[in-house]
Order: structure tokens, then C-alpha cells, then sequence
């Protein structure tokens, strides 16, 4: 019945035997133990469980692991690199884009999905792409300027994080 | 005593990083030794008798630990309700229980009949689709005013009428009807407020344990307030001592009210623990989550309001029928009375106020308080009052409110403003946020862009709201008098360590609302040290000597309070502490910027000197102990009072209905503002709270008693491509009566915006010739559209 | 939300996949995005899962014979973003832009929303007005059925049991083809309350297909009549809205009513004919 998957998360390699019925998310926070992938609602609207699934961002509340099978997650966790913080998570905070923070994992990961595709996004460009992630907290008004914070200190910097390039 | 500016500062959040990061610990995060999971067996109906409950193919199913019912709990209390209301006739509310577990009857759609335990989820979840639950349906009823009607359905079968109690405050109902009857004009609404799903994104969530050595219990729970969950569930609910029984609330992904009340599942869990001697954890399932996290709203109100020839409001008469749902959660009897009648006076001096309240079961999820819990429906009540006299008077409702404003009184030199109803307000400038709000919306420009788009075949509106609430919850002895079974101060500690860090710990919790920056903010401001150097604890029972939680924006205005008191504290002890080092007399020394100095002479000591010393007695006063660590509780003499102008502009599409908003102007006074970033953010999310009520969101429920938008595919929370960016401004007027002079701001943007939205649309409909009274909330395109088709 | 227990095979030709099919039970997995979320809910419970999304040739989009054909596993994303489908089909551009979210564009495909035949769904509209067809493959081999054949109700199609969509052929249109995609959305789910793709050629014949608007997507003959050779302009739109949906049984749910939708219909019908003029 298990069926064996192979990894790459956030850079690790891992395999495990796994039931076809895990979904995604619960694979990455309670086996791996990568809990800044929430969940919040179970019809894949909240987007609080978004990742990046080889590169492309992903509910992975709507995935099976068995389908990541030989796939390239990147989570929240994985978004800074050698502490060095993603611009994004600087901005979030610089600008109050978070209050509970429940949220903001999934928010932060479909912004950087947009600035990959548009690294000069207007703000109807930010929340058509944020359309997917829900708030309870912020209203949106903070978050739309912490994209916009975030996309300026991209271009501004000659070298783009890792993440940005890909 | 000076300070070294933090306090008003827009300081960035020191909690961001692990939530940026992916490190917040929400309790799902938490999975303990031999962790096992909780799965429900729920009512699918609405009313229905149990004829009886299978469990014995569940128990045979693969990894099942344990399956309890109803009938294992016929000796364990319910949770109970926190306040009580009494009758008109001075009866006793009807107060029926909420077990744990229902063994008779399901009261409404999601009621729980038996727990599955199992070693996984996926275990627990095949297995509790295996327990056989047989059961007969009843009739039901949904709507409060149905409910009392004489043969309506009853919920309880020893509440007769389904009334849990009936309601007055106010002047006597004939004054009333008096200055009534001397109106030259009134203005009569009959609306629903209707009801709303609270929707925190992170799901309940509880998780809890048994440690045989100690005989203690720890719970791990999504909760805004997690002492009074332990008190509540200890004292009321299982009889275990308090002593033995340690709550934490770690992370919580929002509350908004739905997570302040003590939920069955954190009783059942805690039970369920000691039974089993393994941890038991439960996360609701989104879809659980709006049958079972408690409801907001649903008033359905007739309200007068009759003006003089001139425009003066004369008097207010409000019947209301509050609907509870199944059973009474923890404040759910306070909401439609002490707060939402006594907030009916709003800002205007309307001599005559009668408010009547019918608190009604029926077969829905219970109701209790969401962001800002009564005083929204005041405000809608009173606010879509003002606007719609306005039209039909053919005023300015900017105008009519001039004319009604209470005028200004700081609570100092001028004493506080009596109610009709109740409260004293404490201090007020109403005429202040409505004028500027007027300047930050350029009035007349809009009126003038008004008339050029109806001129286009366009609907522009205009929409105002000048709200009150009353915050700060609350002063202990008032509240008690007025039934609430809780004291309402909180508790603040600052421990200073020997190197002069600094952990405070606050019985207020912090869900979103950032007090381990702003409470940090105030300390470290207070004490002249860096914010670096204080750290805010919070949350866990056993690290904080006694909390009451965060709710009615409170936090700071009861929590810092407290806090204030045990920094005096501190600074009173290390002036005698410097004196002794210094030579010196404590009167003679005084306290800035970190230092203790001789008045008049450079000799200091600085306060990390101090708190070494404090430890570290060598040379030290013969009669003073050593340390450095005080507690304080802080128990308010009155209700803060924060007030507010919304204005919002909204265009409505002509042939579909949809109702666009073009901009929001919001200027809020809350008194002093320790971080304006932090005041901003909760106003924004505030906003869109009351936003979502005015145009996207509402619980529906067939005539069966079933929540037909129990999903995100139906039930519409705002998304970001559905709002504008605010404009937001501020006014201050600080509270007379606490040290920080803060009033509160978590609830003031939902209770303002909802009338103003409302307001600007059926501005706009008249703007075009369609004189409407009332448009039900949410404001959806269809419900806009046949208004446009209907009334010209 | 845990899906009952399945069986679970990833296949990497339509060959498996079909021989898979023939068990009891079984269910094809593309993107998965209607398909789990029901799972979940345990709405459906299949016994088995046959997992396509390994087949790279069902990904494919290309140019072929006058036509434009896109693999039945293509996601709403690899087609938004797609020069061919820009070029010819700018209509599937923005009806492609318009379904769910980024997360749900970048896994959701094309055969999958076909398949599952949601009434409210943005393709069925796009496919029927594009005058496109359904490549399907079971045991017996492939065939090709037309999407205006193919749509037959609630949440049913033509598709046989042990058949899957292996692609959508659409005739690539002449020169001076306009198309457009207007939608108004339910506001929670961002499914299309009414959606309304038109395509008018160059020949003056237009194509005109709703969603949302009855059980299943349609083409509106009715209307298509009414501008047969006319041009698009305010007397022939009023005439062709005034034609449309006749012998269309309306819909009416929580967020429109029988009469709304039918005043919506017209209301973005109307909207698309004015855009293709």
C-alpha cells in the first residue's frame, strides 16, 4: 500500500514510504516537521499551505506527496538563505504586512511566485496575484505594500537572492 | 517621568521574524510524546432526537484508542456561561446546560455526539465514520423572532418560549413615547444585522495531556485567553483543581472574539487525557469551524428615532430580537445588552433612549462576540438611522450630525458625559474626527463628482458613520453589577534581572495585536533601557500570576495599566536602593532616562547598576528586600471610550449591481498611541472586517437548520482584489482615567465601517432617483440590482 | 480532511493509464484540483488513482494541421502564458487568467476542468465558442468528439468510464478572428456566476458559448443567428441579446436568482459582443 517518495525540500534530499492518501502538507509538517506551512481551510481557497512546487507555487493542501514524488520544494523555511532573510521577509516586516502571522508563510510565498513573473508589479498586479491568500488581520493594505517594498529593494539590489533568479 | 520617545513610536515588530521565517508555534505545530488525535462524530441535523449510538464496529477499527459519548459524560458538567443576564421581571436567564457531549438531543447542525481516539489522524477519521449514529429529526427553528412565536419549535425542552431572557435599559418606555410623539419627523428602520462566521485563519485548535506523577494536566489551547479557560474549565465544567491544571496558549492565528470563549473540545480533551493517560489533540476542520466557532450578529431590530423641526433628535426606541443559537457560549448574553444597548446614546444627545432585548434560542451555532460584539450593531443601528433621516429630510448627514454631537469635554476639566443608557463616556471630541474626515475626503468635491456621475448615468454615494464603543473592558465592580461572574482587571509583572533585562509578563494575550512590541515599547520607554533589552511573556498560566486576556481592545488600556503600576513599583524601589548608594535621601533622587541621580547634582547611578545591586546586596538598605520584581493588578474605574468618523464612497454598477468602493477615509481617536504603525494595521483589518459584513459576508441557513455556506466556495471573505487602499487619520484625545491615557483600537474599524458602507450605497441609489429605506447586508450585486429594478 | 484510503499508481504513458482505467473504481489524478478537495470531504472515494501527471506528452501544445492542440494535462498556467494560444486564441489567454488563483492556474489543468464538467467552470465556455474538440482514448482507441456534443449535463460529459482526454483541438481561426471572455464571478468561489466567450471571424459568423448559466455550458444558437452575417454593432447586439437563451433552463442559487442571471447573462453577453466588434 505505501509507496515510497523522493524529495528535495528546501535543498535536503529525503525518502519516505508514505500512505497515497497524505496530502502534501501534512508530509511536510508532521513528517519533516516543517510546520510553517499551515493549514487553514480544507477547499483550497485560504492559500496558507502555499509552497513552491518546482518553482511554481503550489496549495499543497491539493497535493498528494506521492505526486512530489522526484519534485523541488521550496517552504517558508526555505526562502532565507544563509540567514540572510528574503527580501520579501524584510519587507513584511518592515512594513506591518502581518499580524497573527498565520497567513503570512502562504502570502509570502505567492508574492515571491509574482516577483519571479513580474519583478515590477503595480498594485492591482499584487492583488490580483494575492487573490489566492486570505487575511483575517491586515485588511491586505500593508501586505500590497510590503510586495511593493519588496519588489523596489529587488531591483534596487544588483544581486538578486537566489530565489528571485530561479 | 521622562522618557527616552520610544512610547509613540511606529517601532517595527519584534515578533515578525519567526512568522516571516516559518518558526511560529501555533498549537497544531505541537505534537507530544505518544500523541494520539481526537476526531468528532457530529450531528448532521439541525433538531434531532438520539435513538442511539454504535461505537462497536469504530472500536474495532485499526489504531482506535478510545470512543466516548454522550452517555460516558452524564456526570460532567457543561461549560457554562460567563455573565448573567436577568429577566425584565428580575428572573434568572434561562441557562440550560451545553454538555460536553449531547446524549438526548442535537441542538443544531455540528453538535457533538461521540469523540474517536486513535494513534493517527487518518485512524481517527476512518473510524468515526464507522460509528453507527441513529437519529430522528425534529422540526427546527432558525430565525429569533420565529422563536418565541407561540408552537415555534423549542430547543430546550424546559425553556417554554425558547426566551433565555428578555431585556431593558433606558428611560422609561412613556418618556420615551412621549418625546416620540412630539417629533416633527421620524425615521423608522426594520433590519436585519445579520450573522457572521468569525473566520480566524489558523482553525481551533487544542491539544492536551496527563502527567500521572504530578497528577497534572497541561493544555495547549488556540484560545485569546488561556486563564480564563483554565478557571472556567477547572471550576466549572470538571472540578479539578486549579492548581494542577496549566494552560498555555501558544501562537494563535487570530481570535477576533471566536477564540475568547471556552469551547467544549478543551474540556472533552483535558477529560479525555486522564482517561486514556496519553496527550489528545483536535484541530478543527475548516469546515467544523463554521459550524462550531461562535457566531456574531443576528439582531433583527425595529428601531425609531424621531428629530424635531430643527433636526435635533428627540428620542430613540429600539426593539430587538438577539439571536443566541443552540446554547449560551461564555458571553453570549452580554453582547445584545450591556454591550450594545448601552452603547445606543452614540455620539448625539438624544434626551429619550428605551432599548428592549429578546434573547432567543434556536437551532443554530451559538452566538457570542466577534470584533466588536454589540457595539457594531448599536452603531449600524444608529448610524443607518442618521443617514436615512437625513435623506428623508433632505439634510446633509454631515450636517445632522453636527447639529446632534454631544459637544467636546475632556474628562478633566470638563466632567464626563452621563448616558441615557448607563455609561459615563470619558473624554470626547465628536466634532473633531467628523471634520476632519470631512478634509481628508474633500466633501464637496465628491458631492460635486456625485452630480457630474448621476449627470453620466452613474451612481455614486457617499456614506458617513461616527461611531462610539466602549473598551478597555473592564471595571470589575461595574461589570459584576451587571452580572458578569469574572472581574475584569488584569495583571502585569516586570521581573528586572540582575544584568538589567527585563521580562514582563502580561495576563493580556497577543494574537496579531503585537504586544511584545508595544508593551516592550512602554516598558523599555518607562525604564529608559532599549527595547532590546525586554522581553513580554505571555500566554501560559503557570508564567503569568493571572491574566484575563485580550479582548473589547483592552490590552492596553487594562494590561499596560498594570504594567505601568508594577514599573512604578520598580522605580520607587530603586530610587531607595540609589539613595543608599549615593548617600543621599530616595526623596532626593529622581528617576530619567535610566538614571538616578541627586536632584541638583551630577551624582548618578544607572538603572543597570540598580538592578546588579537589587541582586547582588552587598551595599545595601538595612530594611529593604533585595530583588527587583513586582506584580501588579490593575482594575479600571471606568470603560474607555474610544469614537471615530467613517466615510466611505462607493460607486454601484448600473446593470449588474456590484457595488464598488472607491475609497474609505477613516479617523479614529483612541487616545494616546503608544505605536502608530501597530494603532494603523489594527484599524485596516478592523475595516475590513466591517467592510466584509457590509458587502460579502453572511451565514445562511435553510428552513432544515443547515449552514448552506459552510465553505469558502460560499461564504466570501474579503480577498485583497476586492478593496481599496485606506485612508486613514487620527485624533487624540487621551483617557482621563488610565496612566497611559490609551483608549484601545482593535475594534474600532469593524464597528465603524459596515453603516458607512451601507450608508454610501443607498446614497447612491437615491443619488439615481431609487429612494430606499433598507438594503439587507451583505450587499451582494442581486440584492443591489433589484433594488435598482424596484423602487424609483 | 483525509481522503479515505486508496491504491495509487503513477503511469507514464496513455497506454497504462487506460489499462489502469479498466479497474472497478478507478480514477484518473491530473492537477488533482477538483478531484482531492472532493476526496477530502469524502464526496468521492475512489478505490484507486491513476496518476497522469507523469505522461510528458499529454503536456504538449503545439501547432498541428491547422489546428492548435493542447495537451489534456496542460495546466491553466502553461496555456496563460502560451505564445501559440496568445497569438491564435487570445480568448483562452484571459479566460485562462481568470480561473481560481495563481496556485490553483499553476496545478488545475485544462482536461481536468473538462472532465469534471462544473457548470460553473471557465473552459467549457472557452472550448464550445472556439468550436474546439475533445480527443479521448479508452480500451477501444481514441476518438474525437465535439464539445458541443460533449457537455450533457450536471457534472457529466460524453467521456466514457474507461476513457481519458488526451487533448483539446481547436481550428486554428483565419485571419481577423476577435475573440473575448467576459466574467462575473461568484464572489466567494470565483467561478463564473455567468460567463460568456465569443469569437467573431472575419467571415461574419460569430460563436457565442455561456457558463454558469444552466447545468452545463452551451452554445447559444439563438443569439449566434441573430448576428449571422450582420455587423456587430447596437442594433444587432440588442438583437442578439434579446435572442439568447432561449429554451435555457436558468439557474437560480444563493448568489443569483432565475431572473438575475438571465439579466446578467444578457448583461456580459452584451459586454463580449461590444468587445469582439
Amino acid at each position: 500500500m505505501n509507496t515510497s517518495i523522493h524529495v528535495t525540500v528546501n535543498g535536503v534530499q529525503y525518502s519516505h514510504m508514505v500512505e497515497p492518501r497524505l496530502l502534501l502538507v501534512n508530509y511536510l509538517r508532521d513528517v519533516l516537521r516543517l510546520t510553517g506551512t499551515h493549514v487553514g481551510c480544507d477547499t483550497s481557497s485560504c492559500g496558507a499551505c502555499t509552497i513552491h512546487l518546482n518553482g511554481k507555487a503550489t496549495k499543497c493542501c491539493t497535493i498528494l506527496a506521492v505526486q512530489a514524488d522526484g519534485c523541488e520544494i521550496t517552504t517558508i523555511e526555505g526562502l532565507s538563505h544563509n540567514g540572510e532573510l528574503h527580501p520579501l521577509q524584510e519587507a513584511f516586516n518592515e512594513c506591518h504586512g502581518l499580524q497573527c502571522g498565520f497567513c503570512t508563510p502562504g502570502m509570502i510565498m505567492t508574492a515571491a511566485d509574482l516577483l519571479q513573473h513580474n519583478s515590477q508589479p503595480s498594485e492591482t498586479d499584487i492583488r490580483h496575484a494575492l487573490e489566492g491568500n486570505f487575511c483575517r488581520c491586515t485588511g491586505y493594505h500593508n501586505i500590497v505594500k510590503s510586495v511593493q517594498y519588496a519588489a523596489e529593494k529587488i531591483s534596487e539590489s544588483a544581486v538578486a537572492p537566489a530565489e528571485v533568479k530561479a | 517621568m521622562s522618557t527616552n520617545g520610544l512610547i509613540g513610536r511606529a517601532v517595527k515588530r519584534v515578533e515578525d521574524k519567526r512568522f516571516t521565517t516559518g518558526h511560529g508555534n501555533y498549537t497544531d505545530d505541537i505534537i507530544l510524546p505518544q500523541q494520539t488525535y481526537a476526531v468528532f462524530v457530529r450531528s448532521q441535523y439541525a433538531h434531532a432526537k438520539i435513538i442511539s449510538v454504535d461505537t462497536s464496529a469504530a472500536k474495532e477499527m485499526p489504531g482506535v484508542i478510545a470512543i466516548f459519548t454522550g452517555a460516558d459524560l452524564a456526570e460532567v458538567n457543561g461549560v457554562p456561561c460567563g455573565w448573567q443576564v436577568n429577566f425584565k421581571n428580575g428572573d434568572t436567564m434561562k441557562e440550560p446546560k451545553h454538555p460536553l457531549l449531547v446524549a438526548d438531543k442535537a441542538r443544531h447542525a455540528g453538535d457533538a455526539i461521540a469523540i474517536v481516539i486513535a494513534e493517527t489522524k487518518e485512524q481517527a477519521t476512518d473510524a468515526a465514520e464507522a460509528v453507527m449514529v441513529e437519529m430522528e429529526e425534529l422540526p427546527c427553528v432558525i430565525d429569533a423572532a420565529k422563536a418565541v412565536q407561540p408552537g415555534a419549535p423549542l430547543v430546550h425542552d424546559d425553556v417554554p418560549d425558547n426566551k433565555s431572557f428578555d431585556w431593558v435599559l433606558g428611560n422609561p418606555i412613556d418618556e420615551v413615547n412621549e418625546a416620540m410623539s412630539r417629533a416633527a419627523h421620524v425615521t423608522t428602520l426594520d433590519f436585519v444585522n445579520q450573522r457572521l462566521v468569525p473566520n480566524a485563519i489558523e482553525p481551533r485548535s487544542y491539544n492536551s495531556s496527563y502527567d500521572p506523577a504530578s497528577e497534572k494536566y497541561t493544555l495547549y489551547t488556540s484560545s485569546q485567553n488561556p486563564h480564563l479557560i483554565r478557571l472556567l474549565m477547572c471550576a466549572f465544567v470538571l472540578g479539578i483543581p486549579e492548581h494542577k491544571v496549566r494552560v498555555v496558549s501558544p501562537d494563535v492565528g487570530g481570535g477576533f472574539g471566536s477564540k475568547i470563549f471556552h469551547y467544549t473540545e478543551e474540556a472533552l480533551l483535558t477529560w479525555c487525557s486522564k482517561k486514556i493517560g496519553r496527550p489528545v489533540k483536535w484541530t478543527s476542520e475548516r469546515s467544523e469551524s463554521f459550524l462550531l466557532d461562535a457566531h456574531g450578529r443576528d439582531h433583527v431590530t425595529k428601531a425609531e428615532m424621531g428629530f424635531d423641526a430643527e433636526g435635533k433628535i428627540l428620542a430613540l426606541r429600539v426593539k430587538t430580537y438577539a439571536n443566541l443559537g443552540a446554547y449560551l457560549s461564555t458571553f453570549s448574553s452580554c453582547v445584545p445588552t450591556y454591550l450594545h444597548g448601552t452603547l445606543l446614546q452614540g455620539l448625539y444627545t438624544t434626551p429619550k433612549i428605551n432599548v428592549d432585548v429578546t434573547a432567543v434560542f434556536t437551532h443554530t451555532t451559538p452566538v457570542d462576540a466577534y470584533r466588536g460584539a454589540g457595539r457594531p450593531e448599536a452603531t449600524y443601528l444608529l448610524e443607518r438611522l442618521l443617514d436615512l433621516a437625513a435623506h428623508e429630510m433632505n439634510v446633509d448627514p454631515a450636517e445632522l450630525r453636527f447639529k446632534n454631537f454631544i459637544p467636546p469635554f475632556d474628562g478633566v476639566q470638563q466632567p464626563g458625559y452621563q448616558t441615557q443608557v448607563a455609561l459615563q463616556y470619558d473624554s470626547g471630541n465628536y466634532e473633531g474626527v467628523l471634520k476632519k474626515g470631512l478634509d481628508m475626503l474633500g466633501y464637496a468635491d465628491v458631492r460635486r463628482q456625485q452630480q457630474e456621475a448621476a449627470g453620466n448615468g452613474k451612481l455614486l454615494g457617499v456614506g458617513f458613520s461616527t461611531y462610539i464603543e466602549a473598551c478597555g473592558i473592564a471595571p470589575s465592580a461595574i461589570v459584576g453589577a451587571l452580572g458578569c461572574r469574572a472581574g475584569l482587571f488584569e495583571s502585569g509583572q516586570v521581573r528586572v534581572q540582575p544584568t538589567g533585562k527585563v521580562s514582563v509578563y502580561t495576563g493580556a494575550h497577543s494574537h496579531g495585536q503585537g504586544h511584545e512590541t508595544t508593551f516592550a515599547q512602554v516598558v523599555a520607554d518607562k525604564l529608559g533601557i532599549n527595547l532590546e533589552d525586554v522581553e513580554v511573556v505571555h500566554g501560559d498560566s503557570e508564567a503569568v500570576a493571572f491574566g484575563m486576556g485580550t479582548y473589547g481592545s483592552r490590552s492596553l488600556a487594562v494590561g499596560g495599566s498594570a504594567i505601568i503600576k508594577s514599573i512604578d513599583k520598580i522605580i520607587e524601589k530603586g530610587k531607595k536602593i540609589a539613595a543608599h548608594k549615593l548617600e543621599a535621601s530616595a526623596d532626593d533622587i529622581e528617576f530619567a532616562s535610566g538614571r538616578f541621580t541627586v536632584k541638583g547634582t551630577d551624582k548618578s547611578v544607572g538603572f543597570g547598576e540598580i538592578a546588579l545591586t537589587a541582586y547582588v546586596p552587598h551595599v545595601y538598605p538595612k530594611d529593604l528586600e533585595p530583588g527587583l520584581d513586582f506584580s501588579s493588578f490593575y482594575d479600571p474605574t471606568n470603560f474607555t471610550y474610544p469614537f471615530g468618523c467613517h466615510i466611505a464612497v462607493v460607486e454601484v454598477d448600473k446593470e449588474t449591481g456590484k457595488v464598488e468602493l472607491k475609497r474609505f477615509v477613516a479617523v479614529d481617536d483612541v487616545g494616546n498611541v503608544i505605536n502608530p504603525m501597530i494603532v494603523e494595521g489594527q484599524i485596516h483589518g478592523g475595516l475590513v472586517q466591517g467592510i466584509g459584513q457590509a458587502l460579502f459576508e453572511g451565514a445562511e441557513y435553510d428552513e432544515n437548520g443547515q449552514l448552506t455556506n459552510a465553505s469558502y466556495m460560499d461564504y466570501c471573505l474579503p480577498r485583497a482584489d476586492d478593496l481599496p487602499m485606506f485612508e486613514t487619520g487620527s485624533q487624540v484625545t487621551p483617557c482621563p482615567h488610565n496612566p497611559l491615557g490609551v483608549k484601545g483600537a482593535g475594534e474600532a474599524g469593524t464597528i465603524g465601517a459596515a453603516p458607512a458602507i451601507v450608508n454610501a450605497v443607498i446614497d447612491a441609489l437615491w443619488s439615481g432617483g431609487h429612494k430606499v429605506k433598507d438594503l439587507r447586508m451583505p450587499l451582494t450585486s442581486e440584492r443591489v440590482w433589484h433594488a435598482l429594478q424596484e423602487v424609483i | 480532511m483525509i481522503p479515505a484510503a486508496f491504491e495509487y499508481e503513477k503511469v507514464t504513458t496513455v497506454d497504462e493509464a487506460i489499462a489502469a482505467l479498466s479497474n472497478d473504481d478507478t480514477k484518473i489524478l491530473a492537477g488533482g484540483h477538483s478531484l482531492i478537495p472532493a476526496m477530502k470531504l469524502r464526496l468521492s472515494r475512489p478505490a484507486k488513482l491513476v496518476d497522469i501527471g507523469g505522461i510528458a506528452a499529454l503536456k504538449d501544445l503545439k501547432e498541428e494541421d491547422g489546428e492548435i492542440v493542447i495537451g489534456a494535462a496542460a495546466t491553466h498556467a502553461d496555456i496563460m502564458y502560451h505564445n501559440l494560444i496568445r497569438t491564435h486564441l487570445p480568448f483562452f489567454t484571459e479566460g485562462a487568467s481568470m480561473i481560481g488563483d495563481v496556485q490553483v492556474r499553476n496545478h488545475g489543468t485544462i482536461g481536468g476542468s473538462l472532465a469534471h464538467a462544473d457548470p460553473a467552470a471557465d473552459w467549457p465556455a472557452l472550448v464550445l465558442a472556439a468550436d474546439a474538440t475533445i480527443e479521448v482514448r479508452g480500451s477501444d482507441g481514441s476518438r474525437r468528439i465535439k464539445a458541443t456534443d460533449f457537455f450533457t449535463g450536471l457534472f457529466t460529459t460524453r467521456l466514457g468510464p474507461n476513457e481519458i482526454i488526451t487533448a483539446v483541438r481547436i481550428p486554428k481561426p483565419a485571419d481577423g478572428a476577435k475573440s473575448t471572455y467576459q466574467k462575473f464571478p461568484q464572489p466567494a468561489s470565483r467561478f463564473a456566476l455567468v460567463g460568456c466567450a465569443v469569437i467573431r471571424f472575419a467571415d461574419g459568423s460569430t460563436n457565442i458559448a455561456f457558463t454558469g448559466v444552466a447545468e452545463n455550458a452551451f452554445r447559444d444558437s439563438g443569439a449566434e443567428q441573430a448576428l449571422a452575417g450582420k455587423p456587430v454593432n447596437e442594433e444587432h447586439i440588442t438583437a442578439a441579446v434579446n435572442a439568447a437563451l432561449q429554451n435555457v433552463d436558468v439557474l437560480g442559487d444563493h448568489y443569483a436568482s432565475i431572473p438575475y442571471r438571465t439579466h446578467l447573462a444578457k448583461v456580459f453577453l452584451r459586454k463580449a459582443l461590444w468587445a469582439v466588434k
